[in-house]
């Protein structure tokens, strides 16, 4: 970009010289997916900011939500994405153990956050309050569901790249897939953001 | 390769064209913008959780809307230093994908809120009692 227009400032030409394309368009190319995601996650919000009012009679996020075990998921998922980071400049350094301990403690926390959250779902449904007890909570567990989900296949991802790591090094197309992941990795935190703010300290302040 | 320093690492992809990550260079954080980047969302995580779990003020109304800007700034925090989001990063196209979809966003987000509180506000009254005693 700032090359056509060096060029364009030393003589005048009236036509586009495409001479750097972009040889990779991976990234620009999974950023839209992210952004698509996105969309899909603000439905969610969306829904659950119509819905989480409606009680049915039924409990109230005051209620049910612990915030405490809520605010060591958050950090777990903070933990995570700057381990991540970290992974990443391993891995432009090319250290290859770097990036994989790195990546291992990753997992560990995305596994953690995974395990609170079953644990508070599995509560939650035991206390009787089921995704089918109340509007608010149908749109509270497919809200959070969904998001567990992403951060579930994040993790699948994540031990397949360690494993491809480990066996064929940090080649160009590895790089490429950490690259993917770590923005993807990056991008859930930031829905949890949405998530913890909206739907459990909102919901808990009433 | 990859122990080269940025700049000229991005210039000589220009002019040889092989390896294809210098093309991202500029992409990636350093380790002092990740640590300040956690730093900050430790600090925004930290003050909405202590709002709600310390009461610490008396109007809703006020912590709320805390609660919600910070969680914007918290949000702008991320895409700068984890996401590494610039103005210049694939030519434009990213920031130009992302504000198309933030300008979506709040087009869903404003109007589900907006026409699903008329709707509430035009229905029949009902409090729980009916509530309970529906079929």
């Amino acid at each position: 970009m700032s090359d056509t227009q060096a060029v364009s400032a030393e003589k005048p030409t009236f036509y586009l010289t495409e001479e750097h394309h972009p040889e990779n368009s991976t990234m620009l190319g999974f950023w839209i997916y992210l952004m698509s995601d996105c969309l899909m996650f603000a439905v969610l919000f969306a829904t659950y900011a119509v819905l989480g009012r409606s009680y049915a009679a039924g409990p109230s996020p005051a209620d049910l939500f612990d915030l405490q075990l809520v605010a060591i998921n958050t950090a777990m998922l903070l933990f995570s994405s700057i381990t991540y980071g970290f992974a990443m400049l391993r891995m432009e350094k090319g250290d290859k153990g770097g990036t994989l301990g790195w990546l291992v403690l990753t997992l560990l926390f995305g596994l953690a956050f995974l395990g609170i959250e079953l644990y508070e779902f599995h509560h939650l449904i035991h206390e009787g309050a089921g995704p089918q007890r109340s509007a608010f909570l149908s749109a509270f567990f497919t809200l959070v569901g969904t998001h567990g989900l992403h951060v579930t296949f994040g993790s699948i991802w994540l031990v397949t790249l360690m494993v491809q790591v480990s066996k064929y090094g940090l080649i160009e197309a590895n790089r490429r897939r950490l690259m993917c992941l770590s923005m993807f990795w990056h991008f859930l935190d930031v829905v949890w953001i949405g998530v913890f703010s909206l739907v459990y300290l909102i919901g808990v302040l009433g | 390769m990859s122990s080269q320093p940025h700049a000229p690492a991005h210039e000589s992809a220009h002019n040889t064209h092989h390896g294809h990550s210098h093309g991202h260079e500029a992409a990636h954080g350093t380790f002092g913008s990740y640590v300040t980047g956690f730093i900050l969302s430790v600090i925004l995580t930290a003050i909405p959780f202590w709002l709600v779990m310390g009461n610490v003020l008396d109007s809703k109304a006020l912590t709320a809307t805390i609660i919600m800007a910070l969680a914007v700034v918290q949000i702008v925090v991320h895409m700068i230093y984890f996401l590494h989001m610039n103005s210049k990063s694939e030519g434009g196209w990213t920031m130009l994908a992302l504000i198309f979809t933030i300008i979506i966003v709040v087009i869903a987000l404003s109007g589900s809120l907006w026409v699903m509180h008329h709707l509430n506000t035009n229905m029949m009254p009902m409090n729980p009692e009916m509530m309970k005693n529906m079929p």
